[in-house]
């Protein structure tokens, strides 16, 4: 493959606590994601997170690492609770981050009327999926990225660039979410905790696993079987849409929403690097420092290797993947089962 | 690495530790706790409520469990045989090797938990806290614990890894 003549892409990491920020940073990330111990961030769970003593030495080892510190304030504020959220902006600007990633529009507009000079990214969870929406944004809140649902091939990412005065952060690696983003409801129907205002997809407190002697495992949500992995089989994460059920049409338990599988789309990174992708995201906040470490460096190596006009050899994380499996989704092709 | 001889070095240590009297290992077990304990206050911070819950810590290939209660006023490990366990809020079991090399960020809890090496019962919150708390400990819990008991926990540590060495490594890309 020849060098690539394009801007070399970004490479966003995730980091769900501090260590997992210096691993990150450590194995290469351009720029590491993350938010604070509260409703404010979509993946608020237990242990998770970052105090604002914390944030505020994340933004500083990053940045004397040359890396950028992107803060996630990405989920939706109830009616007349938005304090919590103007109090991460405040706090995350005044720390110096790099960008904030924003979902609800009021706090978008807060962050353009309070601090006109803060860079803004639009969230996933924002759902903006067509250039005409993302013009919206840009034009109402000054926005400088989106970062695009899973739901689009590279060919329409392509399209979508060539029509949208900014820049694109797509998804290469993790949990695949192709529900509409931001708009599930899931959770918040069978707990009563709500993904996009809590920040919980499929709350730890309301999870059981239930094993038996033959080691059968049973997943459970709430008062819901999600679904049952017999001895041996490997299972998936205890989410709704990743559940097994008993439909009228199928004589077996069938994966009715989706897989557990997780997105890798190591063989489509040339393909979106010449789409003009801005930055590529890896997914996994909730996941551990041996999971950053693996698959950040593997990624720092792949684009490294691509913009050098190299063909690198990506293989081995498998293991880390959700049951497994891994599939290139919406990005390959509509036809993702 | 062939089947057998894997089963064999994973049943090793229910084989060396089989007739090792229990309280012999209470004041050990007690001095590496509050060492962590006293070390590690960041571990108890992170735990939030969760501190004050009850954790049995279950490696699958030795002749007994540990409960762990992270309560930094009053921290606890004790070991019991498995039919002689008192209640507690959550189990998490794997091998001794798997829950030493999780425990020292070398491999993913949910990566484990999808391979079924993992097993987690009782409260899942209260284990998915613990697990995100331990995996924001830089350096090695291992390494702290067999400072505690100088040479011959240093020497007995390095047996262990030697064996896990053998076994299996992290995932291929990690660089460390």
């Amino acid at each position: 493959m020849e060098a690539m003549s394009m801007i070399r892409p970004e490479l966003v990491c995730p980091a769900g606590t501090p260590a997992s920020l210096r691993t990150a940073v450590d194995a290469g990330a351009d720029a590491v994601y993350c938010g604070f111990q509260n409703a404010t961030n979509a993946r608020n769970f237990s242990g998770l997170n970052f105090t604002t003593a914390e944030m505020r030495g994340g933004v500083d080892y990053a940045h004397d690492k040359g890396a950028k510190l992107l803060l996630a304030i990405n989920t939706f504020p109830p009616g007349g609770k938005t304090d919590l959220w103007k109090s991460a902006i405040d706090d995350g600007v005044c720390f110096g981050v790099d960008a904030l990633i924003v979902a609800d529009i009021g706090v978008a507009e807060y962050v353009s009327q309070n601090h006109p000079d803060q860079r803004l990214h639009l969230s996933v969870q924002a759902g903006a999926s067509s250039a005409e929406a993302i013009q919206y944004y840009c034009e109402s809140f000054n926005i400088k990225r989106v970062v695009l649902p899973r739901i689009l091939t590279v060919k329409e990412i392509k399209a979508i660039h060539d029509e949208i005065p900014c820049e694109i952060e797509a998804f290469i690696f993790g949990n695949i979410g192709m529900m509409a983003e931001g708009r599930c409801s899931l959770t918040n129907y069978i707990t009563g905790v709500s993904t996009n205002m809590d920040g919980v997809c499929s709350p730890a407190s309301h999870v059981k696993y239930e094993e038996d002697k033959a080691r059968n495992l049973m997943t459970k949500l709430g008062d819901f079987t999600v679904d049952c992995f017999s001895c041996g089989e490997n299972a998936g994460y205890p989410t709704v849409c990743k559940g097994r059920y008993l439909v009228d049409h199928r004589e077996e338990p069938y994966y009715a929403f989706e897989e557990p599988v997780s997105l890798n789309l190591t063989s489509l990174l040339p393909d979106l690097m010449q789409a003009g992708v801005t930055a590529l995201k890896i997914e996994g906040r909730q996941r551990s420092r041996a999971y950053v470490r693996s698959v950040v460096s593997a990624f720092r190596k792949a684009v490294d290797g691509y913009m050098a006009g190299e063909n690198p050899e990506l293989s081995g994380l498998l293991a880390l993947t959700e049951g497994h499996r891994e599939t290139a989704g919406a990005f390959g092709g509509k036809k993702w089962r | 690495m062939d089947p057998s001889h894997k089963s064999r070095l994973q049943n090793l240590p229910r084989i060396l530790f089989a007739p090792l009297p229990l309280p012999l290992l209470e004041p050990i077990l007690s001095k590496v706790v509050c060492t962590i304990s006293r070390n590690r206050p960041e571990l108890t911070n992170r735990l939030g409520v969760h501190k004050y819950k009850s954790f049995v810590i279950d490696p699958t290939n030795i002749p007994f469990a540990l409960l762990l209660q992270p309560n930094p006023d009053e921290p606890s490990l004790r070991a019991y045989r498995r039919n002689q366990l008192p209640p507690h809020d959550a189990r998490i079991a794997g091998t001794l090797l798997t829950l030493l090399d999780m425990v020292d960020g070398k491999l993913d809890g949910d990566a484990l938990f999808f391979t079924r090496d993992l097993i987690v019962e009782g409260d899942t919150e209260a284990v998915v806290c613990l697990r995100n708390a331990l995996d924001d400990i830089e350096g090695s819990i291992a390494n702290d614990i067999a400072d505690i008991f100088k040479t011959p926990g240093r020497a007995a540590l390095a047996a262990v890894r030697r064996i896990k060495g053998e076994q299996h490594g992290s995932y291929e890309h990690d660089p460390a």
